[in-house]
């Protein structure tokens, strides 16, 4: 060896380097255990994954679980049109908790039903014929100011509506507050002109933990995590390792393709119990949500949904080039998920004919089968046709994957 | 497998990639590497080296032709070949996040049999940077790594795709020793690489690369002798504004073999430079030129290069 060159290596490269032949000897590690904890500790050391995967999910359901927390009906707003006994009517309707009642000019009361202030606006006219009757009436007329009727105690008034007067309901006949605020309307002053009901009628509330839109939410939420975790973890990981030529390097080695492939989809899984383990209690601890089915059905949903997307996940893939062709397709391919799935909303909303095409994304089963089980208590039997759904997508997905796969 | 049968044989191998028109970029390469040398391919950006190794080392199908490596072939036995080739690709960007020693610990675990991670890096020199992420060290130190990944296999054959290119001086002769080591200890290297000095100085046999095929075979000193002469003459003058130099008159000089002049510099071949200089002077003197510039030095493999090509080997290859 040359001795001026590489002072430096000569003091660094130990005696293998020198002449000595290094020991070889077996392998000790598997593999599949060193690929799957390479990719766990490139994804803990990754603080910005770490956020997305498990932060994002958990303040998504704070933010909805705070925005469609369940509480009572609002109460509907009702505007009395000035008249000599608005203030009496008005007194009338507030007797039910779930109206408020206030008196406004016209004028006013009809800019407030248009502008969504209030839901019913009930304008009094006197019968033409009986007009004399109203001059017996000794109550004071009422100021045309914003009356808050509540405030002034109901019992100690014991008004009866005359038969005299004419109620005129003017609503809004496509919003449901309107609706059922006319209908509370006119059964209070039916009553209290003395109308009785016929067959006795009890209510009994339902507000168990099961049935609230929270309750629905979670599954959908869960569904969601599933999806996004199986196609981003999965499918743009896979494309930057193409790109870093990661993939062909490996190629390169005699390590084992199906092995690997099913490292990336079981690392995939260990960041996603975390994930789901935190979603579940959060949404156990901060809102009551229970799981009516069995744990053990609980979890092989969602091993299967995980390991579903993330076939589909390594197709999506199996040919990109380039982090932008596959953000763009996964966006594409999520967007209607997002959308049609019933993860926020059920899937009913949309028109009969749409219904299959929505069953068939394979969000749809799973978010199903979620809600089966977390809020019916069904058994896996009793999600068949979701399971078989799902494993059609899983199986189709990574077989078409596992052929198509390009590795460099 | 046979231990008497060639490293690699390889036979009129051609590569084209399909477009208007189709890419023709191994065209009737034929190769043979013994065991344990260390063979490799010089040629400019472009000649259609990474293309040639890639087919040896099993990862581009040839569009015809045919490779044999360690006795046995791509398509029946893959997997034993995997097992005693490494392969270091021109660029791999290894995952940052890893530390060196977790990165030579993932890519032992693909092999059956092997060194011990620490014996990998003590080979390169990597110890002290075992615990440090890959994205946090230098840009030779990931260099080695890349090569460690290659050889912790302890393979019969490594290949080493421009090992060095974009290194410091530095870096690349810390590669050059580790290669050496390695090929001390009866092991195959081939590799490919644009730097005639690389070249020199590690290759026991080069083929030399120029579009897609190989222009010339032999030993570093082979090729040069091949010239008919180890020494260069390089010559510079002018004669009031008249730059060029009068070609005719040089390469009539005693012992001056051939004449090639680039940008205003005259290169004479010649085996014997003291025959050449003294009547080289005075005839430029006699004809009036006022010399600018008058150097003697050894042939190198660019001059080799230079005289098959009628380019350097630093030129990117024009695409007509």
């Amino acid at each position: 060896m040359n001795t001026s060159k590489n002072n430096s290596l000569e003091t660094s490269l130990q005696p293998a380097a020198r002449g000595l032949a290094p020991v070889v000897s077996a392998s000790v590690q598997h593999p599949f255990r060193e690929l799957v904890w390479g990719r766990v500790l490139e994804f803990c050391r990754e603080p910005e994954a770490v956020f997305w995967v498990y932060g994002f999910p958990v303040l998504m359901v704070l933010a909805l679980g705070i925005a469609f927390r369940s509480e009572p009906v609002e109460e509907l707003t009702v505007d009395v049109v000035s008249h000599e006994c608005a203030a009496e009517y008005g007194l009338i309707l507030s007797a039910s908790p779930s109206l408020e009642a206030g008196v406004f000019d016209l004028e006013t009361a009809m800019n407030r039903l248009r502008s969504g202030r209030c839901d019913l606006a009930v304008v009094i006219s006197m019968d033409p014929d009986s007009s004399n009757d109203s001059v017996a009436r000794d109550n004071q007329p009422v100021d045309h100011a914003a009356i808050n009727v509540s405030e002034i105690d109901a019992s100690a008034i014991a008004f009866a509506p005359r038969s005299t007067d004419q109620f005129e309901f003017r609503f809004d006949p496509t919003s449901p507050q309107s609706v059922l605020a006319r209908d509370r309307a006119n059964d209070l002053l039916q009553r209290a002109a003395g109308r009785r009901d016929l067959v006795p009628t009890t209510d009994r509330l339902q507000q168990e933990p099961g049935s609230r839109y929270i309750d629905f939410l979670i599954p959908g939420l869960l569904g969601l995590s599933l999806m996004g975790g199986g196609l981003w973890g999965v499918g743009f990981v896979t494309v930057e390792m193409r790109i870093r030529k990661l993939l062909k390097r490996f190629l390169a080695t005699p390590m084992s393709k199906s092995q690997f492939l099913l490292s990336i989809m079981v690392s995939r899984m260990l960041f996603m119990v975390p994930e789901v383990l935190l979603l579940v209690f959060f949404a156990r601890i901060v809102f009551g949500v229970r799981v009516f089915g069995s744990p053990l059905a609980l979890a092989f949903l969602i091993l299967f949904g995980s390991v579903m997307f993330s076939g589909i996940g390594l197709l999506i893939a199996s040919r990109a080039k380039t982090l932008e062709a596959v953000s763009g397709i996964l966006n594409l391919i999520m967007m209607p998920m997002w959308i049609g799935s019933g993860v926020f909303f059920s899937r009913e909303r949309y028109p009969d004919a749409m219904q299959p095409f929505l069953r068939a994304l394979p969000l749809t089963p799973l978010v199903d089968a979620l809600r089966g089980v977390m809020l019916e208590g069904q058994t896996l039997l009793g999600t068949w046709q979701e399971l078989v759904i799902l494993a059609a997508w899983g199986l189709v997905s990574f077989g078409l994957a596992l052929r198509f796969f390009r590795w460099s | 497998m046979n231990s008497h049968t060639p490293a690699i044989a390889c036979h009129q191998l051609v590569k084209s990639y399909p477009g208007r028109p189709p890419t023709l970029a191994v065209r009737g390469i034929d190769l043979v590497v013994e065991r344990g040398e260390c063979f490799g391919m010089l040629g400019p950006n472009g000649a259609g080296k990474t293309t040639t190794i890639e087919i040896l080392e099993g990862l581009l199908e040839p569009t015809s032709g045919d490779v044999e490596v360690l006795g046995l072939k791509w398509k029946s036995d893959q997997r034993r070949l995997r097992e005693q080739i490494g392969v270091s690709l021109q660029e791999t960007r290894l995952s940052e996040k890893l530390t060196v020693r977790e990165t030579i610990c993932l890519f032992r675990s693909f092999y059956a049999k092997g060194l011990d991670p620490w014996a990998a890096l003590d080979l390169v020199g990597l110890r002290e940077k075992a615990a440090a992420r890959v994205g946090q060290v230098s840009g030779g130190e990931r260099q080695r790594l890349a090569v460690a990944t290659a050889i912790v296999g302890w393979p019969e054959l490594v290949f080493l795709d421009e090992p060095t290119t974009g290194l410091d001086p530095q870096s690349r002769r810390q590669i050059w020793d580790i290669v050496e080591a390695f090929k001390s200890q009866g092991r195959t290297v081939v590799l490919t690489t644009h730097y005639m000095d690389e070249a020199e100085r590690l290759c026991d046999r080069l083929a030399i690369v120029d579009s897609g095929k190989i222009i010339a075979t032999g030993t570093p000193t082979d090729l040069i002798h091949s010239l008919g002469g180890a020494h260069m003459v390089e010559v510079s003058g002018n004669r009031a504004e008249d730059f060029s130099l009068p070609i005719d008159l040089l390469s009539r000089l005693p012992s001056v073999k051939s004449v090639s002049v680039r940008d205003g510099v005259a290169s004479l071949l010649t085996a014997s430079p003291h025959i050449v200089l003294p009547p080289l002077v005075a005839a430029l003197e006699q004809e009036g030129y006022r010399l600018t510039r008058l150097t003697t030095r050894q042939a190198s493999l660019d001059d080799v290069f230079v005289q098959l090509s009628g380019r350097h080997l630093n030129e990117p290859v024009v695409v007509a």
